[in-house]
């Protein structure tokens, strides 16, 4: 085998392996991309009823209710705000530990034709300051929190955007 | 003043580190011998600086010195020892000052145990390892100084997180750079290579333990993460394909490719410029995933708090290393001579096809993990890439993996038939067909499940056939014993290593018949899934050492026999005011019975029951693959430095 011919086994191999992997990658980006909606979003525009999305914002304070659902499965129904907006979302399921009212939320769902949403995942963090980038986003798009003032607060003292029922102090992260 | 002593170890060792870059490249350069032996001792120093900065640390959390900063921020009193001292790494400061550890060990075991290199090379090596630790250092006292103190002193500390108070996240972090950092040397001689512009078996011979080593550990840390993900988090899950992950995962793929070809180096000469690539590429990635774990720029389960401005700077350093190393892979590649000529069917054309594979394992990651941080910037759109996505691009290139891995052992260097292969491994075939006929048969129709059980019984066999074709098993048994022990420990490593990405598909397999059930029950009540009883028996109230838990006691049986009694907990830490699941986990070589408690409504329970069929296995396979890495590593040639002969191989086959 002349090292030309080699070469060319390599490159092909190469353009096989190159090819295969750029197909795949955008094959599977068809399907399995996941859309950030803000409650503001979805107000303004309701997402196809059959396509999941993720929702995120804060869990409004004092709308946690816990249910069971008509299959006898436990279940909490919740609503989700940016300040602006505010979309009813269930979930069957055991809410992460972080989960509270006033928190940074994300879900994973779709939006049923009532207009709920129904969440197949809630993601947790690891850390209570954590703010969700998306969240944050999200909070500036709806007027609630304006970069220029500063840093945002830390997530605990977000609540309902409430300042009188915010707590004093958060602790800063590390 | 034990925080300001290891303030100033930091320093010293970072002016230590400088001298070692400037001594070593120059020193190399000028080819004067004194400076290249004054190389050796400067790294120990920075070892020894680093470590006593290290030292500092820890011991200021061991007595919760509430004037260090980071240790109110971190810790608190009531901890117990082991969280107080890995609480040292299990913030960023104390994280990056674990990594530089690291590095500087690794420069201590290059000046100590590289005697026998060229001492050029080895200056070379030592004062680009310098020039890594600079940039970390000088990061650190700039951004991130673990020492600063604070006045007047709180009374206690804020805690650790919870969630990361536990032994296997203690020992995750130290393992996992362990395997991050290891790749910083097989960078370092891939530069050191390009400036000399020479590549040789010496340089195969020394790269591949380097390599070998970082993946193994590597290995051992993601299996780790893995593990107390899977009962710490209390998902049921072990692997989400989060960025956060995925970050250790590309590492480990290129890692997996450089040490292959590195073999191809060592033993043929062959493959030098791909090889010097994937070394860069490796330690890259490595760098990446320091970055995307410590600026937050992506979303992630596993996110902490984060400072992006610290992210930049990492940002920075990870252009300047792999920019500079890529630039002058570009300048000087063209220098290196490929030597060894080798058909496309032989052992060599396998050990490519092997790091395309990978190669585009990790590029189909890589494009997942990064592509929702390029759509937010140029689109502004926020997007997340899921599981579904990358199950769906990274299994059709595992397939061919796996189906090579069998072959390629099996095939001689330079030229190869495939029908002897064939005819050493159509048992292994035959047990990988049966697996799926019979997964299919008791199971329906679920082929991926089917296809994992092929793959792994595939994969095991192959590895078993592989190692009995050596040792002349069935040919000549009576010699088998002799031989078995003659054998190379490279051989049995390697081999024991694809046994061990069998036994951990098994596990995946397995778990990929997992099953779960909500349930809320009251006391005595009780639930059913996959054939076993579920009874709740009682709620109560216990006290830990720094949390207090409700308990759920639920016993398990199988029709009268009883199972196990398992004891869910959702534990309160008052100092964190935080919450915890603790998984209940019942684990028996066949499955996990895995019960996670919910809230309490109702005079009652919500339980999450799972079934998981075969999941120690995929923990257990990953240790596999490490020890077969670790067997490897003390193969006699891995120690003796570059012979002059290429060793004649007894065993060769035509």
């Amino acid at each position: 085998m002349t090292r030309k011919r080699r070469r060319l086994w390599v490159l092909l191999l190469c353009g096989i392996g190159l090819g295969s992997a750029t197909a795949l990658t955008l094959t599977a980006f068809q399907d399995n991309l996941v859309f950030f909606r803000s409650p503001s979003d979805i107000a303004q525009q309701a997402p196809a009823p059959d396509r999941a999305f993720r929702l995120g914002g804060l869990v409004e304070t004092g709308s946690v209710a816990r249910e069971t659902a008509p299959d006898g499965k436990p279940a909490a129904r919740f609503r989700v705000t940016d300040g602006a907006h505010a979309v009813s979302v269930t979930y069957v399921g055991v809410l992460p530990d972080l989960f509270r009212e006033g928190q940074g939320v994300v879900t994973l769902g779709k939006l049923g034709p009532d207009g709920v949403f129904r969440a197949s995942e809630v993601l947790a963090r690891h850390d209570e300051t954590y703010m969700p980038p998306e969240v944050a986003d999200a909070l500036k798009r709806s007027g609630h929190w304006n970069p220029a003032e500063g840093a945002a607060p830390p997530a605990a003292t977000w609540n309902t955007l409430d300042p009188a029922r915010a707590p004093a102090a958060g602790r800063s992260g590390s | 003043m034990i925080p300001e002593l290891g303030h100033f170890a930091l320093a010293l060792a970072l002016a230590l580190s400088l001298a070692q870059v400037v001594v070593g490249l120059w020193g190399a350069q000028r080819a004067e011998a004194r400076l290249m032996a004054a190389t050796a001792p400067l790294a120990a120093g920075a070892l020894i600086a680093v470590a006593a900065a290290f030292a500092c640390l820890a011991w200021s959390y061991v007595v919760n010195d509430t004037t260090v900063l980071n240790v109110v921020q971190n810790s608190h009193s009531a901890k117990p020892l082991l969280y107080k001292l890995s609480g040292t790494w299990g913030n960023h400061e104390g994280s990056m000052v674990l990594w530089v550890l690291i590095l500087a060990l690794c420069g201590g075991a290059v000046a100590g145990f590289g005697g026998n290199l060229p001492s050029a090379l080895q200056a070379r090596v030592l004062g680009i390892l310098g020039l890594v630790s600079v940039g970390f250092l000088g990061f650190i006292l700039a951004t991130s100084n673990p020492f600063d103190r604070v006045w007047p002193p709180p009374p206690d500390g804020q805690g650790l997180n919870p969630i990361l108070q536990d032994p296997g996240l203690a020992f995750h972090p130290p393992l996992l750079y362990l395997g991050y950092v290891g790749f910083a040397v097989t960078y370092a001689f891939a530069v050191a290579a390009l400036i000399e512009g020479r590549v040789d078996a010496a340089w195969g011979r020394w790269v591949r333990p380097w390599a070998l080593a970082a993946w193994s550990f590597l290995t051992l840390g993601i299996a780790l993460g893995s593990w107390w993900a899977y009962y710490e988090l209390g998902w049921g899950g072990y692997w989400f394909w989060d960025p956060v992950e995925n970050a250790s995962l590309l590492p480990w793929l290129a890692g997996c490719a450089l040490l292959h070809s590195a073999i191809v180096v060592e033993k043929r000469e062959a493959l030098k410029t791909w090889t010097v690539f994937l070394a860069l590429l490796a330690f890259g990635m490595s760098l990446l995933g320091t970055f995307l774990v410590r600026s937050g720029v992506l979303t992630s389960v596993h996110a902490f708090a984060n400072d992006p401005e610290r992210g930049m700077v990492i940002l920075g350093l990870l252009a300047l290393y792999i920019g500079g190393g890529f630039a002058l892979f570009a300048w000087r590649a063209a220098t290196m001579v490929p030597t060894g000529v080798f058909a496309p069917l032989s052992r060599e054309g396998a050990l490519v096809l092997n790091n395309l594979l990978l190669c585009s394992i990790a590029a189909v990651v890589l494009v997942g993990t990064l592509y929702p941080m390029f759509a937010d910037l140029l689109l502004g759109e926020k997007i997340s890439v899921g599981p579904p996505f990358f199950n769906l691009a990274t299994l059709p290139l595992a397939v061919p993996l796996v189906l090579a891995m069998g072959f390629g052992p099996m095939l001689p260097w330079k030229r190869a038939r495939i029908f002897p292969a064939m005819q050493r491994l159509w048992w292994a075939a035959l047990a990988g067909f049966a697996a799926f006929l019979l997964c299919l048969a008791i199971e329906g129709w679920r082929i991926g499940p089917a296809l994992g059980f092929a793959a792994a019984l595939w994969a095991i066999a192959a590895a078993a056939a592989d190692i009995a074709d050596r040792i002349a098993l069935f040919s000549r048994p009576q010699a088998a014993w002799a031989r078995a022990k003659g054998l190379p420990r490279a051989a049995w490593g390697g081999a024991l290593a694809h046994a061990g990405l069998g036994v951990m598909i098994l596990g995946l397999a397995g778990m990929g018949l997992a099953t779960d059930k909500l349930a809320l029950l009251k006391p005595g009540e009780a639930t059913t899934l996959a054939g076993m009883e579920y009874r709740l028996t009682g709620l109560a109230d216990v006290q830990g050492p720094n949390w207090t838990a409700r308990r759920a006691t639920v016993e398990v049986r199988d029709g009268d026999r009883l199972v196990t009694v398992l004891e869910a907990d959702k534990r309160s830490f008052a100092v964190a005011r935080m919450q915890t699941t603790e998984a209940a986990i019942h684990t028996t070589w066949a499955r996990d019975l895995y019960v996670v408690m919910g809230e309490e409504r109702d005079g009652g329970a919500v339980l999450r029951i799972h079934n998981n069929p075969l999941a120690p296995w995929i923990w257990l396979g990953a240790a596999i693959m490490a020890l077969g890495g670790g067997i490897s590593l003390s193969d006699r040639r891995m120690r003796v430095s570059a012979p002059a002969a290429r060793p004649v191989r007894a065993e060769a086959r035509a």
